[in-house]
């Protein structure tokens, strides 16, 4: 095994793809928190007074809160004097054509990867950029205000939707729902909007791409999707940031909304920078989301591949309040190094008839500790609902660690749970059978890797599967058990 | 030019000396049997031949082709077109055949400087090979020997075999757990993948493979080291009077 781990290295010792700086000249303000600066952040955003009311509510609420500590995580002291919490490409954020944008910036979506110019019409795909928490340009959107579909920056929402906005702000994730949504919703700069009409199907995928780029700054950015009666859409996130020695913070809130017989499907490919070799730098991605099937058989869907972060503190959860609503979570998360995650999902169940599927495949390699953390709540009036959970946990090597956490609190009897959980190591005798077939050490690892994961990629619209693919094998750079 | 010349090979796993001055030389159009006592290392020899690390080579020199094989990885020697058909094939939930098989022989190919084939070529190419060992078509559709019956993994390793077209096969216990009817058609398929140009290593215990693949050489493996070789007669010497005659000769 020795050999096959040098080999390993010399063939994936590639760094972190996206680890680049781009010289955009950025607007920020003075480091630190307090109530100026969210007065500030407001300000810079012309917002409405009662935006500015709701920032300094959970501003306030967020002082008198303490971080979470219940996490299999070991999250070292944060200074939030420390962290600049405004930062935006100087260059503001309305562009009638790509022509005008900073020629640095599209620089920057090339090397990404992001099909911003024709490319996009190919691959069909709207998309929101946002660099440094604000949002820089919103593809599609004449064709998509065609079918009444609203798909914009949130600031643009806050401006042009704010009924939509004040109904449905906090619905699913309230502003003192938490230390970091809290912290969120006081100082949160930008993010995306999506409306879908009733009756609609919205014919494309909607995609946002999140990056960190200015030093020292925090990105707080804030998702919120509405799906009306009868409409159906399907969302990606991605999101990447350069590499730094010191931590940086991201505390995003996603929230969904599903009317009647709604259907809302969110994947997340999460390729936040993961630190160095030796668990230096990377982001902390401390993210709360959360959907509401609120209507009657409504949907939703939580998809994500999570690689990357130091450290994240994530449970993308639904409320299933409609009767006969559905909500699935499907989850990838690889760990390697000294990458610390602590993800799951929560499924409330509150309706009749609802149902909910959890399927968790947990990669741990290096040093690095990755747990699963679920709670399944079946209400007393919640009948015939039911639950399947799957917890699989895969190892490679015997440095790392694989925690699971299932809660499980039934309040009727017609209610059935299912809940099973595996762990399982890659053998060297795999990888040998597949040596001897001709096939690399490093290959062989991505393959039973991506088998073992090809359950939840699959569920991935078809592009981002493949990115997500690579994703995980170049993750596991030298770390054969 | 020999293709394989193995010279005073030793070989050690978990501390233990195993292969203790193995001598064997193969050539193009050659069959050999290896034969001998559980435990005497004939499986050793075949996994420190195709390259696991678990073993430990202390002492002596392989050449394959003319190539010091012992420096290279164990992909590059299948690549180089070393195979072997294992005595305990594992198995890999999750990841299909059809997957593994297509990037093997597009890795073989790559080796050779050859683009990959097309999706319509492999799954004809496979059709093709299925036929040949009568694999059950549903079994490709499976992960990779999950849940496959003790025969049906052996048909399926020749089956392998017959997909990337190595030049040296060591087949190791094939025709154990095959049924009459499996043994004849897996034999069958080995002749029919025989060239003047390869070369195969059978390593069994009984003669009734060797009925069906005739050897041109017999070799008796005991306790790391090659004691007897012969024509395919010795295998049925061996039949009959088991292997005490030899510990005999030897002076034990
Ligand atoms: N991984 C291992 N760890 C410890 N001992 C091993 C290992 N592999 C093989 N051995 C030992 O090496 C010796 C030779 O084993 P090997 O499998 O080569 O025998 P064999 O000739 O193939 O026997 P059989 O006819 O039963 O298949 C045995 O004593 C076996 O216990
Ligand atoms: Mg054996």
């Amino acid at each position: 095994m020795e050999d096959q781990n040098k080999l390993l290295h010399e063939v994936t010792g590639r760094d972190y793809r996206f680890g680049f700086v781009t010289d955009i000249e950025t607007d920020t303000i003075v480091k630190g928190l307090n109530e100026q600066v969210v007065r500030i952040i407001s300000a810079k955003k012309d917002e409405p007074e009662w935006m500015l009311e709701f920032r300094l509510k959970s501003y306030r609420r967020w002082l008198t809160m303490k971080m979470p500590d219940w996490a299999q995580l070991k999250i070292p002291e944060i200074n939030y004097q420390d962290i600049i919490f405004y930062a935006a490409p100087k260059e503001q954020a309305k562009y009638e054509s790509l022509n005008e944008v900073d020629p640095e910036l599209l620089r920057t979506f090339e090397k990404l990867g992001i099909p911003l110019e024709e490319q996009k019409m190919l691959s069909g795909v709207a998309v929101d950029a946002v660099i440094d928490s604000v949002s820089v340009k919103t593809t599609f959107k004449e064709t998509l205000a065609e079918r009444g579909i609203i798909f914009c920056s949130f600031s643009e929402a806050v401006k042009h939707h704010p009924d939509l906005i004040q109904q449905y702000l906090g619905m699913a994730v309230p502003y003192n729902d938490n230390y970091f949504a809290a912290l969120n919703s006081a100082v949160f700069s930008d993010g995306s909007f999506v409306y879908i009409p009733k009756g609609t199907r919205c014919p494309m995928e909607l995609s946002t791409y999140f990056r960190i780029n200015a030093q020292n700054t925090g990105q707080f950015e804030r998702t919120l999707i509405i799906a009306d009666d009868d409409s159906y859409v399907s969302y990606l996130e991605g999101c990447t940031a350069p590499m730094r020695d010191e931590n940086q913070l991201h505390a995003a809130v996603v929230e969904i909304i599903a009317l009647d017989r709604a259907e809302v499907k969110y994947s997340t490919v999460q390729n936040w920078y993961p630190g160095d070799k030796n668990g230096k730098g990377g982001i902390f991605n401390f993210v709360t989301k959360r959907g509401i099937c609120k209507g009657i058989s409504s949907k939703i869907l939580w998809n994500q591949v999570e690689t990357g972060s130091a450290i994240t503190w994530k449970y993308p959860s639904c409320i299933l309040i409609g009767d006969n609503s559905i909500a699935e979570f499907n989850s990838v998360a690889l760990t390697n190094n000294y990458q610390q995650a602590d993800t799951g999902t929560k499924m409330i169940h509150i309706g009749k008839n609802t149902k909910s599927s959890i399927v968790s495949k947990g990669i741990s390699a290096g040093h690095s500790s990755n747990s699963y953390r679920g709670l399944v709540r079946v209400a007393p009036k919640a009948e015939n609902s039911r639950n399947y959970s799957q917890c699989d946990s895969l190892l490679l090597g015997d440095t790392c660690g694989a925690h699971t956490f299932p809660y499980i609190e039934v309040a009727n009897s017609s209610s059935v749970i299912e809940h099973e959980a595996t762990t399982s190591k890659i053998g060297e005798d795999q990888i040998f059978y597949c040596n001897q077939r001709g096939i690399s050490t490093e290959d062989a690892i991505g393959m039973i890797v991506n088998g073992y994961a090809r359950e939840v990629i699959n569920k991935l619209p078809m592009e981002f599967a493949v990115e997500a693919q690579k994703l995980l094998q170049i993750s596991l750079e030298g770390s054969v058990g | 030019m020999n293709m394989l010349k193995i010279t005073d090979l030793y070989a050690k796993v978990e501390g233990k000396d195993i292969l203790k001055g193995i001598n064997l030389t193969v050539n193009q159009g050659e069959i050999h049997a290896i034969m001998g006592p559980n435990g005497s290392g004939k499986s050793t020899l075949a996994n420190v031949l195709v390259g696991n690390t678990n073993f430990e080579v202390t002492h002596g020199t392989v050449t394959f082709n003319g190539k010091d094989l012992l420096a290279m990885s164990a992909d590059v020697r299948a690549k180089e077109g070393l195979f072997l058909s294992f005595q305990y094939p594992v198995e890999i939930p999750g990841v299909s055949m059809v997957n593994f098989l297509k990037t093997a022989v597009n890795e073989h190919r790559k080796y050779r400087n050859q683009p990959p084939l097309s999706a319509g070529d492999f799954l004809k190419l496979m059709r093709e090979k299925k036929a040949m060992v009568h694999l059950d078509s549903q079994l490709t559709n499976r992960s990779v020997n999950e849940g496959f019956s003790g025969g049906e993994k052996k048909k399926n390793e020749i089956f392998q075999m017959a997909m990337l077209e190595p030049t040296l096969a060591i087949l190791d216990e094939t025709d154990s757990g095959l049924d009459i009817d499996a043994l004849r058609i897996v034999s069958n398929g080995v002749n029919l993948l025989k060239t003047p140009n390869n070369a195969t290593i059978l390593i069994t215990h009984y003669q009734r493979l060797l009925d069906y693949i005739v050897p041109d050489f017999v070799h008796v493996l005991y306790e790391g080291r090659i004691v007897k070789s012969a024509g395919k007669e010795l295998a049925l010497e061996l039949e009959e009077k088991g292997y005490d005659w030899i510990k005999k000769e030897l002076g034990e």
